[in-house]
């Protein structure tokens, strides 16, 4: 079991909750269940070759999942998953 | 007065303060043969402390050639004549009593120093950071030789602009090309109601000034653009504060950042969240490392679209200041291979550790600072753009 941390523009697609948790013993078990109860999450964050989109970072437990096994990163239970997308705001 | 009490002298050995200066000019040395607790009080910039009595053999030590050009002053000049005469007795040929001492100097208006090598009033005014062993005279006097660029005058740019003129950094640049407008001033600190539509830039050294005489503002009242971010960044920033509104200038500051090897202290929020990290040249991980693909627009909209709580960027952009203030004085772990993210409404912090790619466009293998400058894109093609299908 892990917990999503929803980034805000991404929000409208989860009904504005900012932590969903799904099972697996994967991240990509976990994003599996994700996207089965918010559908529209799935193509904001995979690409067509399946993999996670290149402006979408992950970390599990703090660490980006590509510098360790991708989707394949093992979860542990209670793992904290974070989302996050580039933001642009700052002065205007 | 001084002089009344004073033997019948050589007019040759003593001169006025612009005779002493007309001096130094051309390469006298200057000593002030008053206490430490004087000199501690106030002191000329330039001179060397030697008390009287050890002065004679120290200047004859310091300067063995009797033929060295030298101004000797104390308080108003009786102190010092006496070394003058005792140092004519043992042969030295040129040198020159101070006459009226720092008093003279003082009625003359010009400035003095403390011991710490920083003028009264800045004595005063940095004490808090003097007092902090990390800092010291040393670092504020650094602080205080520091250039730091902001890019961006608004809602990030105003806490850092604020505090880091009141935190002494000598030189800061604005980068802007807006005018204060009314929406801002939920969250711009820098501006004011009665500076709607005067330039951002302009109104930001209005305020700085009003902060800290010390600081020097350079204004650049400009879009950041590929055609000008090599003057602008090139101009020997020691760090760069990153708080623009929009993407393609963020691949661009780091595009020509990295090649410079310029830190950059990058901030960003949205809403009730911000992020805060440090790319610093090859020592971590550049913003192309973290965003090699810059998300489609609708992914990524500005605080004008999706809105900022006003005092967001008055934390974010406080933290951008504090890791500048590090970066310039050398201390402590800044946020370099970190991102930091603020959760306002949860109200809790996250770490999440940023690794250099190998493979980066910008740093990775293969990249170094200097050399031949890279060819800058076009950054708004590039975010405008759909992602990698």
């Amino acid at each position: 079991m892990a917990t999503f941390r929803i980034p805000p523009v991404l929000r409208p697609l989860t009904d504005d909750q900012v932590k969903v948790e799904s099972p697996g013993a994967t991240l990509g078990e976990a994003l599996e269940g994700l996207f089965e109860a918010h559908p529209a999450l799935r193509e904001r964050m995979i690409d067509t070759d399946g993999t996670l989109r290149r402006f979408v970072n992950v970390y599990v437990d703090e660490e980006d999942v590509r510098t360790r096994d991708g989707l394949e990163t093992p979860l542990e239970s209670g793992s904290s998953v974070i989302v996050l997308p580039a933001m642009a705001g700052g002065a205007a | 007065m001084i002089r009344g009490i004073m033997p019948v002298m050589d007019d040759s050995i003593e001169v006025d303060i612009a005779g002493a200066l007309a001096r130094r000019d051309q390469g006298a040395a200057w000593v002030d043969v008053r206490e430490p607790d004087e000199w501690q009080v106030a002191h000329i910039d330039g001179t060397e402390l030697i008390p009287l009595a050890g002065a004679v053999e120290g200047i004859v030590a310091r300067w063995p050639d009797p033929a060295a050009p030298i101004n000797v002053s104390c308080a108003s000049g009786v102190r010092s004549m006496r070394t003058v005469e005792a140092l004519r007795a043992a042969g030295y040929t040129d040198v020159v009593n101070v006459g009226g001492g720092i008093k003279a100097w003082i009625a003359e208006g010009r400035p003095v120093l403390r011991g710490s090598g920083l003028t009264a009033q800045q004595d005063e005014r940095y004490s808090r950071h003097v007092a902090i062993p990390e800092v010291g005279v040393d670092g504020q006097r650094r602080l205080l030789g520091a250039r730091v660029l902001l890019l961006g005058a608004g809602g990030l740019g105003s806490p850092a602009a604020l505090y880091l003129a009141a935190a002494g950094v000598g030189t800061i640049g604005l980068v802007d090309d807006d005018v204060v407008e009314r929406s801002n001033l939920q969250r711009q600190l820098l501006h004011t109601e009665d500076r709607i539509g005067v330039a951002k830039v302009d109104s930001a050294e209005v305020a700085l000034r009003g902060i800290n005489p010390d600081v020097r503002v350079e204004a650049f009242r400009t879009r950041l653009t590929a055609d000008n971010a090599w003057e602008v960044l090139g101009a020997g920033w020691d760090v760069i504060v990153d708080g623009t509104d929009n993407l393609p200038t963020r691949y661009l500051v780091n595009d020509v950042a990295v090649h410079l090897g310029i830190p950059v202290v990058h901030g960003s929020i949205y809403r009730f969240e911000g992020q805060v990290t440090v790319f610093e040249p090859f020592a971590g991980p550049c913003y192309r490392c973290l965003y090699p693909e810059p998300p489609p627009p609708e992914l990524a909209p500005s605080c004008a679209e999706g809105g900022v709580l006003g005092v967001l960027p008055g934390i974010v952009g406080s933290l951008q200041a504090t890791e500048a203030i590090k970066l310039v004085l050398g201390i402590g772990e800044t946020l370099a291979g970190r991102l930091l993210m603020y959760d306002a409404l949860a109200a809790t912090v996250d770490t999440l550790r940023l690794r250099r790619d190998p493979a980066c466009p910008a740093c990775g293998d293969g990249h170094e600072v200097g050399g031949e400058r890279p060819e800058l894109i076009d950054y708004e093609a590039f975010c405008a753009m759909p992602a990698r299908a």
